[in-house]
Order: C-alpha cells, then sequence, then structure tokens
C-alpha cells in the first residue's frame, strides 16, 4: 500500500521538548481518494497521520513537576498509532437518489456518534444533516485496530478522515456541475443537495452521482472547509434517532426479527464463572412448554424456547450439579487483602517535610446497561452470521470463529446499535455464547442475559486502592506520590493490542497493557514538585472493563481529597490553592468558570458544603463545584427500596474538549458522565460475598435515580481555540466524583476511607436467591398501576 | 392451549399461549412489538412500561391469563396519534432527551401516566411527584428527563 502523506508533505513544526507544543499552521490539503464505482464513492485513510503528525496537547512552559507521559502522548494518541500501519479506506458514497451515505466502523450505544458524524459530512458537502444515511458498519478485519469504540477516541480518531472524504464527494460533484451548467465552478454554491449556478441553473445530487462518478482508482488532493464557515459544527443539533426512540421503532439485538432465531436463555452458577458439571432433569425441562432445546454449554445450560418468559421457567426449574469458579469463597475483605498487599511503596520517605498520608478504596462497580448481554447467532456447518451491539467487532468476529471451528472470514457481524456500554461492550460474551449456543443446538438463537446474569457474572469496574503521600513545606509541595493497587482490568482483547502497539511509542515509556493505560491517562495536573504515579494490579480471575473510564474517576476521587488536605494544612482556600497550583491557564479557565457560576464560597447551612474537583484527560479539562445537602432530615429521607443518603443538590461542570462537534450532545455526555459520579461516591457498588456478587436487581445495585440526581445542574462548554476535537464520552466523571468526595467530606467534617461511602450500610434488601439464579417474573402487576 | 383476546395498540389480538407467560413476553415474542424493553422481568426497572387501560404498568408483571378481554394495552408504538406525536413524545425531541433510547419508551409511558394521575388527584407536577418515577436511565439523562416531563404536561 502506498505511503500517504500531506500534499504536499510539509516538514515538522518545530517542538519544544517535551511539551508536544507546535506552531499554529495554515489551511492545508489533503490527500483523498476517488473509487472507481457506477456512482460517485470517495474514499479518505482511515488514521490521522497526514493531519495530526504531532501529538497536539499544546501545553507549554517546564514546571517544577516535569512533564508526565499523557501531557505529550495520551491514550487518544496511541489510540490513533495503533492504527497506523494497518489503516484501510472509508468510504462515503453519493447515491443515484441524491444521498449520502456512509458505514461508520464504530459502535453507537447512545453517545451520539451517528449524528456527530451525520453533522461532520453534513458540513463539508453543504448538506443538510438529515441529508446524510450514517449506518455501522459490520466488522471489517482489514481495519484491524481501526474499528474499535473505546477511550472516548471516535471524533478524535475519525473527525478529519470523515472530512477528507466528504470534501472530496463534494469537490467532485461541483466540477460534475461545472461541467453540465457550463459555468465557472467557483461560482456554483451547493445547498440542501442542490448545486446552483451564479447565472441560473440548478441540478441535484441524484443527477451528478454517476457523472461525477470515477472509471479509476486515484489519489487526488482536496482542501478542507475553513473553521470559520462552519454552519453545522459546533450548533446544537438534536440525536437524528430521537424520532425512531420516541415511537419505540428503533431496533436494538433482540427487537431484531431473523428467522427461527428463538429466545434463549443460560442458566449459571451461582459462583462467579462457575461451570456446569451434570444436569440432573434435562429431559424433563426439554418438555416444558414453549422450549425446543435444553443443551449443555461451556457457561451453563442453554435453554432455547417460543418466549424469553418460557426459557426463563426452563432455567429455573434445571437441576444442575457445578464446579466452583474462579474466586470460590472470596469476598471483599479477602480480595480487599490481596491488592493491599500489592501496593507498591512510596519513593520518597516520610519526614522529608511535613507528610500527609491518604488511603481509599474502592468497591466494585458493575457496567451494567439498560439493555443487558444480547446477541443472535445462526451457525451453520460453513458459516456463522451474528448480530450484536459489539465496541470491537474484528476481535468478536475472531473469537467467534475460534469458538465454533471456523475460519473468521467465514463470520460475518453485524453492529447493532446498543442500549448502553460505558466500557462493557468492549467485550462481547454474549456474542461468541450466542454462536456456541446456536451451534450446539443446530439452530438460529436469540440469546439474552437476564439482569440477574448481568448483574451478577457480567463485566465489573475493578476493586482498588489509591494512596497518596504528600510532603509540604511552608507554601510548596516537595513531592506528590500517588499509588494505585487494582484487581487486574482485562485490556485484552478489548484494547490490549491496539495500546501495547501504541504505548511503547510513548517518549516517556516504555510500558505494557493496562500499566500502559493508566501511564497514558492519568496526570497530576497540579505543580506539586516531585511527582510519581504507579499501578500495579493483582489478577484474581475477575471479568472486569472500563465504565465510563477505568482509573480516572477513582484517581482523581483519591486526588481531589488529598488536595482539599494539602490545601487545609497550608490554610489556604481550596479554590485559590487549585487555581494556584494548577499548571495552565487552560486549566484555570474551567476551575475559574465553575468558581464564578457556581458561585464558590457562599454561605452553606450546616451540614451542606461545596466541593471542587479538576480533572484533565482526553485533549480536555474539566472542572466540577457541586453542593451536598448531609442534613439527618434529607439523608433519611425514606423511599421504598432505595437508597436515598446525602442528596446532591447542585452541579456545576465546566468543560473544554476543544472543537465541538455538537454541543447538545456534548451536554447530554457530561449529564451522563455526572449521574454516574453520584453512584460511584454516594449509592452503588458490588458486595462480593461467598464467590459471587450478591446484586442481582436495579434495587439492589443502585444506580441513580430520580430522587438522588441533583435538581440544579449547570453544563458550561468552555470556547476553546482547538481546531480538533478531544474525547467525551468519559470526561464528566472524573472531576465530579472529585467534587462530590470533597463536598461529602467538607459536610460531615471527616474525609471518608471507602467508595461509595454506603459500601458497608446494612443491605436495604433481600438478597436474590443463587439457585434458580434468576428469580421469579412477578404475577401482581396490576396492583401497581397508577 | 388458552387462548386470549384483548386490545393492543387498537388492534384486537389473540394469541394461544400458557396463561402464565408474562404479557411482555406475549407482546414481544409472539406479537412482535418490541417498544417495551426488558430489563429486570421483576418490575423495577420499568423499561417495559406500558398502559392498561390508560394507566401505567409492567407487563413484565402480569401474566397473560390476567388479561380480559375488555382490557386495551397501549405500548410506546401506540402512544402518537397517527403521525402526530404525543405532546410527551414531542417534548422528548424538543428537548433531545434520548441517549441509547433504551429505556425511553418506559419512560414516555411512565411520564404520561404520572402526568394524568397528578391531574386526576389535582396535585402539582413538582419534583416531588417526578421523583416518584422509578424507571432507570443508566445513561443518566435524568435532567432532560424532568424538564421534558414538565413541558409534555403543559400541553396535556
Amino acid at each position: 500500500m502506498a505511503n500517504h502523506r500531506f500534499a504536499p508533505p510539509r516538514t515538522k513544526e518545530p517542538k519544544e521538548p517535551g511539551t508536544g507544543l507546535r506552531a499554529p499552521v495554515g489551511r492545508r490539503k489533503f490527500l483523498g481518494y476517488l473509487i472507481a464505482a457506477p456512482t460517485l464513492v470517495v474514499a479518505a485513510e482511515f488514521t490521522r497521520q497526514q493531519i495530526f503528525d504531532a501529538p497536539s496537547t499544546a501545553w507549554a512552559a517546564a514546571t517544577p513537576s516535569g512533564p508526565q507521559t499523557p501531557e505529550v502522548y495520551d491514550l487518544l494518541d496511541a489510540l490513533r498509532d495503533a492504527g497506523r500501519p494497518t489503516a484501510n479506506l472509508i468510504r462515503i458514497e453519493v447515491n443515484k437518489d441524491g444521498t449520502v451515505s456512509f458505514a461508520l466502523p464504530r459502535s453507537d450505544n447512545g453517545q451520539g456518534i451517528i449524528t456527530s458524524t451525520q453533522m461532520i459530512i453534513a458540513e463539508e458537502m453543504g448538506l443538510e444533516v438529515d441529508q446524510v444515511k450514517v449506518t455501522l458498519a459490520d466488522a471489517r478485519p482489514e481495519l484491524m485496530f481501526n474499528q474499535l469504540t473505546g477511550g472516548s477516541s471516535t471524533t478524535f480518531t475519525t473527525y478529519t478522515p470523515i472530512r477528507v472524504a466528504a470534501a472530496l464527494a463534494q469537490m467532485r460533484l461541483l466540477d460534475a456541475a461545472s461541467q453540465l451548467l457550463q459555468q465557472d465552478v467557483r461560482t456554483l454554491t451547493s445547498r440542501g443537495g442542490l448545486i446552483t449556478g451564479a447565472t441560473g441553473g440548478s441540478v441535484p445530487f441524484s443527477a451528478l452521482a454517476e457523472k461525477a462518478a470515477s472509471a479509476v482508482d486515484q489519489q487526488v488532493e482536496v482542501a478542507l472547509k475553513p473553521r470559520e464557515d462552519f454552519a453545522i459544527i459546533g450548533k446544537p443539533q438534536n440525536k437524528t434517532d430521537a424520532r425512531d426512540i420516541v415511537t419505540g421503532r428503533k431496533c436494538f439485538a433482540t427487537d431484531l426479527q431473523i428467522p427461527d432465531a428463538l429466545p434463549t436463555v443460560i442458566c449459571r452458577a451461582p459462583d462467579l464463572n462457575g461451570t456446569p458439571d451434570d444436569v440432573e432433569n434435562i429431559d424433563e425441562v426439554r418438555g416444558m412448554p414453549g422450549i425446543t432445546d435444553v443443551e449443555v454449554v461451556s457457561t451453563g445450560v442453554a435453554v432455547r424456547a417460543k418466549t424469553f418468559g418460557q426459557a426463563i421457567d426452563g432455567v429455573r426449574a434445571l437441576r444442575v450439579q457445578w464446579n466452583d469458579g474462579t474466586v470460590h469463597g472470596e469476598d471483599d475483605e479477602s480480595v480487599l487483602a490481596k491488592v493491599r498487599a500489592a501496593e507498591l511503596p512510596m519513593a520518597v520517605p516520610a519526614g522529608v517535610g511535613e507528610t500527609i498520608d491518604c488511603a481509599f478504596t474502592f468497591y466494585f462497580a458493575s457496567s451494567s446497561s439498560l439493555e443487558t448481554n444480547s446477541a443472535i447467532a445462526d451457525v451453520r456447518a460453513d458459516r456463522a452470521e451474528v448480530w450484536g451491539a459489539m465496541k470491537n467487532p474484528i476481535a468478536a468476529s475472531g473469537d467467534i470463529a475460534k469458538a465454533v471451528g471456523l475460519p473468521q472470514s467465514a463470520v460475518t457481524v453485524h453492529v447493532t446499535e446498543g442500549g448502553g456500554s460505558f466500557g462493557r461492550k468492549l467485550f462481547y460474551d454474549a456474542a461468541v455464547e450466542a454462536a456456541e449456543c446456536s451451534k450446539v443446538i443446530g439452530k438460529p438463537v436469540k440469546l439474552m442475559w437476564t439482569r440477574a446474569d448481568d448483574s451478577r457474572q457480567g463485566r465489573v469496574h475493578p476493586m482498588a486502592t489509591s494512596r497518596i503521600r504528600a510532603q509540604i513545606s511552608g507554601d510548596t509541595v516537595l513531592s506528590y506520590e500517588q499509588r494505585h493497587t487494582s484487581v487486574a482490568t482485562q485490556v485484552n482483547p478489548g484494547f490490549g493490542d491496539a495500546i501495547s502497539t501504541g504505548a511503547v511509542k510513548a517518549p516517556l515509556g516504555n510500558l505494557t497493557l493496562s500499566e500502559s493505560i493508566f501511564e497514558l491517562t492519568q496526570v497530576t495536573p497540579y505543580d506539586f514538585g516531585v511527582s510519581t504515579r504507579f499501578l500495579n494490579e493483582v489478577d484474581m480471575r475477575f471479568n472486569t472493563t472500563s465504565m465510563r473510564n477505568i482509573y480516572s474517576p477513582n484517581v482523581a476521587t483519591a486526588r481531589e481529597l488529598m488536595v482539599d488536605q494539602i490545601a487545609a494544612k497550608m490554610g489556604k482556600d481550596p479554590y485559590e490553592f487549585r487555581r494556584a497550583f494548577l499548571k495552565h491557564d487552560r486549566m484555570r479557565g474551567v476551575l475559574d468558570a465553575v468558581a464564578k457560576e457556581g458561585r464558590w464560597g457562599r454561605s452553606m447551612k450546616k451540614g451542606t458544603a461545596q466541593g471542587l474537583g479538576f480533572h484533565t484527560e482526553y485533549k480536555g479539562v474539566s472542572a466540577a463545584l457541586v453542593e451536598i445537602d448531609c442534613r439527618p432530615d434529607t439523608v433519611n429521607r425514606k423511599i421504598r427500596e432505595a437508597v436515598t443518603g446525602p442528596r446532591v443538590t447542585k452541579v456545576t461542570f465546566a468543560v473544554d474538549i476543544g472543537l465541538v462537534i455538537n454541543p447538545r450532545g456534548l451536554e447530554a455526555q457530561m449529564m451522563g458522565g455526572i449521574n454516574d459520579a453520584l453512584a460511584l461516591i454516594l449509592t452503588s457498588s458490588l458486595h462480593l460475598t461467598d464467590g459471587h456478587f450478591v446484586e442481582a436487581s436495579w434495587d439492589n445495585y443502585f444506580y441513580t435515580r430520580q430522587w438522588n440526581t441533583p435538581p440544579e445542574m449547570n453544563i458550561i462548554i468552555v470556547d476553546s481555540d482547538a481546531d480538533e476535537p478531544g474525547g467525551a464520552g468519559e470526561f464528566g466523571l472524573a472531576a465530579t466524583c472529585g467534587a462530590i468526595a470533597t463536598a461529602y467530606a467538607r459536610a460531615v467534617g471527616k474525609v471518608p476511607e471507602y467508595f461509595p461511602i454506603n459500601h458497608k450500610d446494612p443491605f436495604p434488601f433481600e438478597p436474590k436467591p443463587l439457585v434458580p439464579p434468576i428469580p421469579e417474573s412477578p404475577t401482581d402487576g396490576l396492583r401497581h398501576t397508577y | 392451549m388458552p387462548t386470549h383476546t384483548f386490545t393492543l395498540n387498537g388492534e384486537r389480538v389473540t394469541v394461544d399461549v400458557e396463561d402464565d407467560v408474562r404479557l411482555l413476553w406475549v407482546i414481544r415474542d409472539m406479537l412482535g412489538i418490541t417498544g417495551p424493553k426488558y430489563g429486570c422481568g421483576i418490575n423495577v426497572c420499568k423499561a417495559c412500561t406500558c398502559h392498561i387501560n390508560g394507566k401505567a404498568f409492567n407487563p413484565c408483571s402480569v401474566p397473560v391469563g390476567a388479561i380480559h378481554e375488555s382490557d386495551e394495552i397501549t405500548t410506546i408504538e401506540g402512544l402518537a396519534d397517527g403521525d402526530d406525536l404525543h405532546p410527551m413524545q414531542q417534548a422528548w425531541l424538543d428537548r433531545d432527551v434520548p441517549q441509547c433510547g433504551y429505556c425511553q419508551p418506559g419512560q414516555i409511558m411512565a411520564a404520561v401516566a404520572k402526568v394524568r394521575q397528578c391531574q386526576r388527584e389535582g396535585r402539582d407536577l413538582d419534583d416531588a411527584a417526578i421523583e416518584e418515577i422509578r424507571n432507570i436511565c443508566r445513561c443518566g439523562t435524568y435532567q432532560r428527563i424532568r424538564e421534558a416531563i414538565k413541558a409534555g404536561a403543559d400541553n396535556m
């Protein structure tokens, strides 16, 4: 494959060593491709190497702390660079009916990337947003690592390649119209799929789709629309699938009607990852109403039936002997002891200055989305077809092929729109299981995990500890050391190879796997002298994944609590202290925004308090100011089968994430992150007892509900002059976690040692039985109408 | 096998299935109406919220045998009047409420019923009333849901 570069190639901008600083650049030309096809098909290389050839976080100035890896080379850069050697082309097609279509090689689970991609194409081509049809691409193994939706990377990695292709399409259409109308191309305007000449006459895209087509593949230079001409990018845009959603038409995996793919549910072990040994009554269950098949598979006993209700009845009736699971007999405290034993020592001994030590524990949390793990599979002797919401469909197709004994080329993986992911759908547990079930049963299956499965056996955010030691002298922080120790997070195949490829190229790193992600994402944003951050992980065979980030929410919670303590030790206001010690003006910009809008320092009643948090990641900066009410009347308010407790009454959140494609979508992502932060700090965790997680329901696992969510929320998008977008999907959490924790500590006068703060409270529920593994559906629903 | 007849989104439907199969699965797996979502199966998450004779209920927790011939079941698909959206659906669009959208059919059906309940009982549709709604949104779009409920109620 040709090595595609700038046209013309340009020399590298002079850079300050280690800072990633580069001079501003003028309008460039890019290389796109015309593809031989009956109608106009254009393409661009799906990497950004020809566009952004330097780490672009333009943070200057030598600092007492020295640069940490994420300041010069972060996770987004790694995800981009992982694609470089293997990148292939993405293509935009202009169809005979004048519509423009694009298959996005990413997974949309509600984050709005279909809408933002429509906006990017519409912008370059002068179209209305709804004139662009964007679908999710099937697995494309030739894209290698370039079909992974994670690390908040989608917009950062796709923005420019998509623009290049769209701009080329527009150029070709204008050229074709110029010939047809016999007018100079520079006098033509293109709006809404209609190209109009200055001296009259117009021609629609539909009449140009074939005329603009290319007979041969060729490289073409193209310039992109200058930012000052943007009419769509940066303007609020509603989600383009919203009407389908509010009318019930949006189709998720289990809504698909695939012939003969009958509902299938797996009977799972009481232990986490337990496996079936023997089934006592398989024939009896096969004879139950509606049930078509019952077969043993590697993770349990699969029951296929005419309805999910009957499949669940079958699961409940099974009598199975189980082998022990992977953490048989373990509980929270035994796991915590292993994590603590792995904590790395501090480098600077206590007593160098005035020493402050903090230690925090973060318990397991569930990444279960509202759509449970589910997939449809139709496995035949010579081929397999699988449907599901998958953020890493290439890896999925490889593992499915392995599971059913077919070559990867015989496996087709369709990416459906997902009902939430938050990281969980980086893995594809249901897709591999569905394929195995279909093969063993010999029929198509529509496999769905029940809520109890999803909560107890599904992937979790790992338990972790974070220890921090700071040494201060007068008004100076001499050293700041953070040691994060965690149950191992599975990053392979979800991230593994993409990251290891990129991380070893990081200027300051020679790291592997999850340590790389930690090193690439975590930065201490304050001038705290000698600053070290280390991660150590203990592999205990849990099913783990990121959950709107892996480390940041925990690391930031610990860090922001420590910052408040250092400020207190120096007798300084938490806002003034942060302002003085943050490294850059861009950071101070968001902090100032929340302090002003949220009225930092206003008088608060006893038992209520404000708190601040700050975080930098994803080429962006964010700050939160939270107000919390910890007065007894609030904490003790009673709601049936619910956790109430301290109420966050107001959140002011500011974000500068570079170029914003869709501010309304960005605000939505921040809102979701903020509500996640409430859950992580105040209400929701999993409890490991005797080798299994206790929680089996949304009334056991207390994700944020209407009665928890802040009555006031103000999200401020700070103007940024950055010429590229950063990452948004996970960015709302970390700063908010820090702010809630510091507000809580101030309100109650005590710094918590573990999170969520209710983890050791008595259960406000009766745990569901382990056998059978799925609770029976109630029959009294008509007694609860309103 | 028992036969069950009722009205679903204005149409008379008849199914042959055991009495104890929960209505959610009759609607989704047998009748192919997939707006009501499975989220827990135990009347907790409320993703399957529909209306029975105008009131909110959760078909995951109602055996089909408990449904009478005279019962009118409405799913999200039956809320709009043809192409004319219900005011609550329109409010949802105006405020760009949905993210992934999986819980949203249930949220909208719950919101409509909560507004009607408040109107019936002469109560204000205030924050306290909205906080009686137990539907989970794991994407966390709660603030926009609150705004949309109030805006939708103004046009109901």
